[in-house]
C-alpha cells in the first residue's frame, strides 16, 4: 500500500521538485556566466587579437547573409506595403513605411535571426568541440583562463557587430523597397526618401540600435554558455548547438517584445 | 611532492574514488595503471584541479590545491604541463603556433627566443620540419609528439600525461615512452602517467599505482607491482579474464 502511495503519489512530486531545482540551478549557472564575463570584459588582460578573430567570425562572415535576406526583406516589403497602401491612395507613405518597419523592428530581430543561424550556432559548435576535446581544459592548465580567449571575445565581437549587421540590413532593405516601389510600381524617388526624412527621426534609429545590441550580447551570451557547458561526444555538441540557437531565437522575439514595450 | 589524501568523489549516485591516499616523491615517474573506467582520469583531473573532491585533499609542495582560489591556483598551474589523451591541440593554429602559445601568453620572452625555444622542443620529438603543418594534417601519434612538445615548453616542474600512447601502434608507444624517458632524464620534472599500457609502462615508471574501483589497490616500485601477489594486481597486469592465472 505505502509502495503504491510512494509510485503514484510522492514520485511524480520528487519529480516536479527534482526538475524544478535543476532548472533554477541551471538559471543561476546562466546568469553568473554573464557576471562573470561582464567582471573580465572590464579588467585587463584585453586579447585583442581574439576579439578581431570574432568580429571577422561573426561579423564579416555573415555580410552575404545579411545583405540578401536585407534586399528581399525590403523588397517584400515594398510589394506588400505598396498593395495595401495604394488601397487606401496612401503610396506615398511607402519609403517611411518601409524604412521604420525595418528600423525598429524587422532590421534588428531578422538580423539577430540570420546572425544566430550562422555564427551563433558555429560558435557553439566550436565551443563544444574545444570542450569535448579538452582544449578548454587545456587552457585551464595552462594557467589561462578560457574565458578571456573564448567567451568575452565572442560577446564583446556580438556587441559591436550586431548593430552593424543591422545598419547594414536596414540600409540594404530600404534600398529593396526602393527597387520594388520606385522601379517597378513607379512611386516617385524624391517621395520615398523624402517622405522617409520627415517621417523616421532620432528615436526611432536608437530602438533599433539597442535592440541590436542587447541581441548582440543575448546571441552570444547563449551562444556561448550553450558551447561551453556542452554535453559529451558529437551528440552533447549537436544538442547544445540545437538547444542554443532555438533559445537564442526564442529570447530575440520575447526581448524584442519587452523592448518594444519600453523604448519609445 | 604531491600528496593526495582520502579523496573521493562521486558522481550522482555512483562512487568513482572512494578514500585514494598516494604519494608522488619530487623527481620521479609515477604511472596510475587501472582497468578503464577505474577512475583513473578523474584522478588525474583532480591533480590538475579540473575537478573538485567532495572530500579529502591534493596537496602540491605543502599547499592543498583544493581549497585555492583561482589566482593562487594559477600560480600552482603555471609549474604544471599536461598532455591530454587526444593531445588538445588547437584546431585554429598550426603546430608551431600550439608549441609557442603557452610562452606567448605566459611570459614576456622575446619572440627570437620563444621561436628557439618551441624549434628545441619540436626537435626533441622528432618533429623539427612540421612546424608550419597543421594539427588536423598530421598523425595520432605526431600530435601526441606535439602535444608533449607544447607541455614541456614551458620547462614545467610536474608533468602530467593522460595515457600518452592509447590508440598507438606498439612501435610508436615504445617510441613515445621513450621520448618521455629521455625527456625526463634532460629535465628532471615530475612524471604523473595515467596508462594501461601493459607491460611496457613497467620500462619508463619507476613507481606504480594500481587503482581499482575507487581506491588505490597496492602502489610501490614498478619491480615490485609486477611481481605482485595481489590478485586484482596480477590478474590486470596477466590481462586474466576472471584474477587466476593463466597456465603458461
Amino acid at each position: 500500500m505505502s509502495n503504491l502511495i510512494s509510485h503514484f503519489l510522492l514520485d511524480p512530486i520528487e519529480g516536479i521538485g527534482r526538475r524544478t531545482l535543476q532548472m533554477v540551478a541551471s538559471l543561476g549557472r546562466f546568469g553568473t556566466f554573464l557576471g562573470r564575463a561582464t567582471v573580465l570584459a572590464v579588467t585587463p588582460p584585453f586579447k585583442l587579437r581574439q576579439f578581431l578573430g570574432r568580429v571577422h567570425f561573426i561579423g564579416f562572415n555573415s555580410l552575404v547573409i545579411i545583405v540578401l535576406t536585407g534586399a528581399f526583406t525590403g523588397m517584400v516589403l515594398g510589394l506588400q506595403l505598396f498593395i495595401t497602401l495604394s488601397r487606401f491612395g496612401s503610396d506615398a507613405f511607402l519609403g517611411p513605411a518601409v524604412a521604420l518597419a525595418l528600423i525598429r523592428e524587422l532590421g534588428p530581430v531578422l538580423a539577430a535571426l540570420m546572425v544566430t543561424g550562422r555564427a551563433g550556432s558555429a560558435l557553439t559548435a566550436e565551443l563544444g568541440i574545444m570542450r569535448i576535446s579538452e582544449q578548454i581544459d587545456a587552457l585551464t592548465v595552462m594557467a589561462l583562463n578560457p574565458f578571456r580567449y573564448l567567451v568575452i571575445p565572442a560577446i564583446l565581437a556580438g556587441v559591436v557587430t550586431f548593430p552593424l549587421m543591422t545598419a547594414i540590413f536596414d540600409v540594404v532593405g530600404i534600398f529593396g523597397g526602393y527597387l520594388v516601389g520606385v522601379k517597378l510600381f513607379g512611386v516617385s524617388e524624391g517621395t520615398y526618401f523624402g517622405e522617409m526624412q520627415s517621417f523616421v527621426d532620432l528615436g526611432d534609429i536608437m530602438t533599433g540600435f539597442w535592440k541590436s545590441l542587447s541581441f548582440g550580447i543575448l546571441v552570444t551570451w547563449v551562444c556561448s554558455y550553450k558551447g561551453y557547458h556542452a554535453g559529451h561526444g558529437a551528440e552533447g555538441v549537436a544538442r547544445a548547438t540545437t538547444q542554443a540557437v532555438v533559445l537564442s531565437s526564442v529570447l530575440i522575439l520575447v526581448w524584442d517584445y519587452f523592448l518594444g514595450t519600453v523604448l519609445p | 611532492m604531491i600528496s593526495v589524501e582520502g579523496l573521493r568523489k562521486s558522481f550522482g549516485p555512483q562512487a568513482v574514488l572512494r578514500g585514494i591516499d598516494l604519494k608522488i616523491e619530487t623527481g620521479e615517474i609515477l604511472a596510475i595503471i587501472g582497468r578503464s573506467g577505474g577512475g583513473k582520469s578523474v584522478l588525474l583531473k583532480h591533480l590538475l584541479r579540473l575537478l573538485r573532491p567532495d572530500a579529502g585533499r591534493v596537496i602540491v609542495d605543502g599547499v592543498d590545491i583544493t581549497r585555492l582560489r583561482s589566482r593562487q591556483l594559477e600560480q600552482v598551474r603555471r609549474r604544471y604541463g599536461v598532455v591530454f589523451q587526444g593531445g588538445a591541440l588547437f584546431d585554429s593554429m598550426t603546430v608551431f603556433e600550439n608549441v609557442t602559445f603557452p610562452l606567448r601568453e605566459k611570459t614576456s620572452l622575446p619572440w627570437r627566443e620563444i621561436a628557439e625555444r618551441a624549434n628545441l622542443r619540436l626537435e626533441q620529438v622528432g618533429l623539427g620540419g612540421s612546424g608550419h603543418k597543421d594539427p588536423a594534417e598530421i598523425s595520432g601519434g605526431m600530435r601526441k609528439r606535439v602535444a608533449i612538445a607544447r607541455a614541456l615548453v614551458t620547462d614545467p616542474e610536474i608533468v602530467f600525461f593522460d595515457e600518452p600512447t592509447t590508440g598507438l601502434d606498439p612501435i610508436l608507444v615504445n617510441a613515445i615512452h621513450r621520448l618521455i624517458l629521455d625527456l625526463h632524464g634532460k629535465l628532471r620534472f615530475t612524471a604523473v602517467i595515467v596508462s594501461h599500457e601493459i607491460p611496457e609502462i613497467f620500462d619508463l615508471a619507476e613507481t606504480i599505482a594500481m587503482l581499482h574501483e575507487g581506491v588505490i589497490v597496492e602502489a610501490g616500485a614498478a619491480a615490485a607491482i609486477r611481481a605482485s601477489a595481489n590478485p586484482v594486481v596480477r590478474q590486470f597486469i596477466h590481462g586474466e579474464p576472471d584474477g587466476t592465472p593463466s597456465p603458461m
